[in-house]
């Protein structure tokens, strides 16, 4: 991939770069140190912009706590998977651009104090897909916080959902890291899942919403279909708010939609209140 | 079958069955004719199998979609003794797209669930084209819980284009009973056998689809997205050029999955695809089910878990080992 259309594909997917940005829901622009001090949230409206793997450990996780586990996991092209690009191509792009090796972060670390397995899927690595290091990684969380019966705090952030490019494996992963968590509910874990902008398919309809507890940010999409499938098949007008945090509270599926900032805040309440007495 | 029944390939094998059929009617005096007959059924045996064996993965898809396919309805009359539908999701409403009930098969009582797609021009657009909604899958894990609390394995039996892309669907969650049943089933305490007979889209399809036997008939294809859908997304539009790339590239036919590990068994249709004779694939499927289950009769629940858990445990392929930034390598 050239700079300059690496450039552009930040750009529309509302990754802060440059000194401004745009908010997308208000329009304002806005200074992108402030943006940031502000936990990446718009300080006009509250829009909660894109928030990288790390930016994300960084916020929720306390200081310097987080040990990351599993890094020699890399992604390869088990299809020979080709579209307009190799996928192996599209993997190396993926990786200069990002400096991680696929879209999935986990470890252990500390949320006020609290000891929690986490895990962090970003978007900005092939819109945070699915494919088997993803589902590898997420699973092996999961078989940890059973082991060490550690709390587990998953945040998906997926736009594709389960990895084309690698075909039914990642449809596959779907089904590993379910069958990781229900052995990790049955020993009787938590597990709380914050859902973030966006959550989609084949992410969303497995680890996402198996969650003891799903929180949601504000404002993010959330679903099964994408918009444009919905539309192609039934032909109508999509409802204002169709698939967003507030849509998925209203309908039953979210348990709270919680703010960035006060994040970190419910997370270790709701540990407590679910610790083993 | 009307010539409009037929697929674009099929065309030489369909010429060649009327030939056949006017040779078999005019057939009388001259002995050369009935030479010739012999000669026309040798052929077309060969014909079978060299189209049939050689099909492309969009050909597959096109076989797999085949209006006179066998479905699951099909398959209840051919195979199972006895079928007691439950209809109830306890929630919302009965889903056509996925049918459930108490069934006999040989010396097996079993809770047979399936998507059924629909047959007449009414009855698809009863059951959404075997596309289910949130409903279905609560129904579906109903009737396995069920099942487990009386020990009955449970067959599902795959067909279906994909979930219910709709706004109800999504209101009353659709992403959220999914992900739901793929926990359940993963340890659900009785024997899950599973068999995609025609079309195995993505998560609709996963959402019967774990089990601890998987397999495909030899026709069916199995994939993380539609090709229409894939080809849609990476070749900006689903053409007659980029939907046979897309399933090409998924790699989503039996075979396939087979050398992925994805499923146990490529299970062989009829030459000619399973639409030209439901008789004798619904009795290969029957000979399979029944192995299946007599496999897994005795093993104890506790095996059995564990078994499913390691079956799915082992699936995905990556490296591990050293990386250098922005080069994918290092030793498997
Ligand atoms: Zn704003």
């Amino acid at each position: 991939m050239k700079a300059n259309e690496t450039k552009r594909t930040l750009a529309k997917r509302g990754v802060p770069e440059g000194l401004w940005i745009r908010c997308p829901q208000c329009k304002a622009t806005v200074f992108r140190k402030e943006a940031e001090s502000r936990l990446n949230v718009c300080p006009e409206c509250a829009y909660h912009f894109y928030l990288p793997a790390g930016g994300r450990i960084a916020q929720l996780l306390d200081q310097d706590s987080f040990e990351e586990w599993f890094t020699d996991l890399s992604p390869c092209d088990p299809l020979q998977f080709k579209d307009r690009l190799p996928y192996a191509e599209r993997l190396r792009a993926e990786q200069a651009k990002t400096g991680m090796r696929d879209a999935a972060v986990v470890g252990r670390g500390f949320i006020r104090g609290r000891p929690v397995i986490f895990g962090v899927t970003d978007f900005a690595f092939m819109a945070g897909s699915m494919g088997s290091v993803v589902g590898e990684k997420l699973t092996r969380a999961a078989e940890e916080a059973t082991r060490l019966k550690l709390p587990l705090i998953l945040v998906s952030g997926s736009g594709g959902g389960a990895r084309m490019q690698e075909g039914i494996l990642s449809l596959m992963q779907m089904a590993k890291i379910s069958a990781a968590l229900g052995r990790y509910d049955k020993a009787g874990g938590l597990y709380v899942s914050i859902l973030t902008n966006p959550t989609m398919g084949g992410v969303a309809a497995s680890f996402a919403l198996q969650g003891d507890v799903t929180l949601a940010e504000p404002g993010a999409l959330i679903g099964f279909a994408g918009k444009r499938t919905i539309w192609n098949t039934v032909r109508l007008e999509l409802p204002a708010g169709f698939q967003t945090s507030e849509f998925l509270l209203q309908h039953g599926f979210v348990d709270r939609i919680v703010s960035r900032q006060n994040l970190r805040t419910e997370v270790a309440n709701i540990i407590d209140y679910c610790e083993h007495g | 079958m009307e010539p409009k029944d037929y697929l674009p390939f099929e065309k030489e094998i369909y010429e060649m069955e009327e030939l056949l059929a006017r040779l078999e009617s005019a057939e009388g005096g001259q002995g050369g004719v009935a030479d010739e007959i012999r000669r026309i059924r040798r052929e077309l045996v060969n014909l079978k199998k060299k189209i049939y064996g050689a099909l492309t993965p969009w050909q597959t898809v096109q076989v797999s979609r085949h209006k006179n396919r066998p479905l699951l309805m099909d398959y209840v009359d051919l195979i199972f003794d006895d079928f007691v539908e439950l209809h109830g999701d306890r929630a919302i409403g009965d889903d056509r797209a996925i049918r459930c009930g108490f069934a006999r098969l040989g010396d097996f009582r079993v809770v047979l669930i399936g998507h059924q797609k629909g047959r007449t021009l009414k009855e698809k657009q009863e059951c959404f084209y075997g596309c289910a909604h949130p409903e279905g899958y609560r129904k579906a894990l109903k009737n396995m819980r069920l099942a487990a609390k009386f020990r009955l394995p449970v067959v599902c039996l795959i067909d279906t284009p994909g979930a219910f892309p709709g706004i109800g669907a999504e209101e009353r969650g659709q992403a959220q009973l999914i992900a739901v049943n793929l926990l359940e089933m993963s340890r659900l305490e009785t024997p899950v056998v599973c068999v995609v007979i025609g079309e195995g889209g993505s998560g609709g399809a996963l959402g019967i689809g774990i089990g601890d036997r998987v397999s495909m008939l030899e026709h069916a294809y199995y994939s993380v997205i539609s090709p229409e859908g894939c080809a849609g997304i990476l070749w900006k539009a689903a053409t007659e050029t980029s939907k046979p790339m897309a399933a090409e590239a998924l790699r989503l036919t039996s075979r396939d999955l087979a050398k992925l590990g994805v499923i146990d068994d490529v299970i062989p249709e009829p030459l000619g695809g399973a639409h030209r004779d439901h008789r004798e694939t619904a009795n290969t499927l029957k000979t399979y089910l029944l192995r299946y289950l007599r496999d897994l009769r005795h093993t104890t629940i506790k095996d059995l878990l564990e078994g499913r858990y390691q079956k799915f445990r082992r699936m995905g392929v990556f490296e591990t080992g050293a990386w250098a930034n922005g080069v994918v390598g290092g030793t498997t």
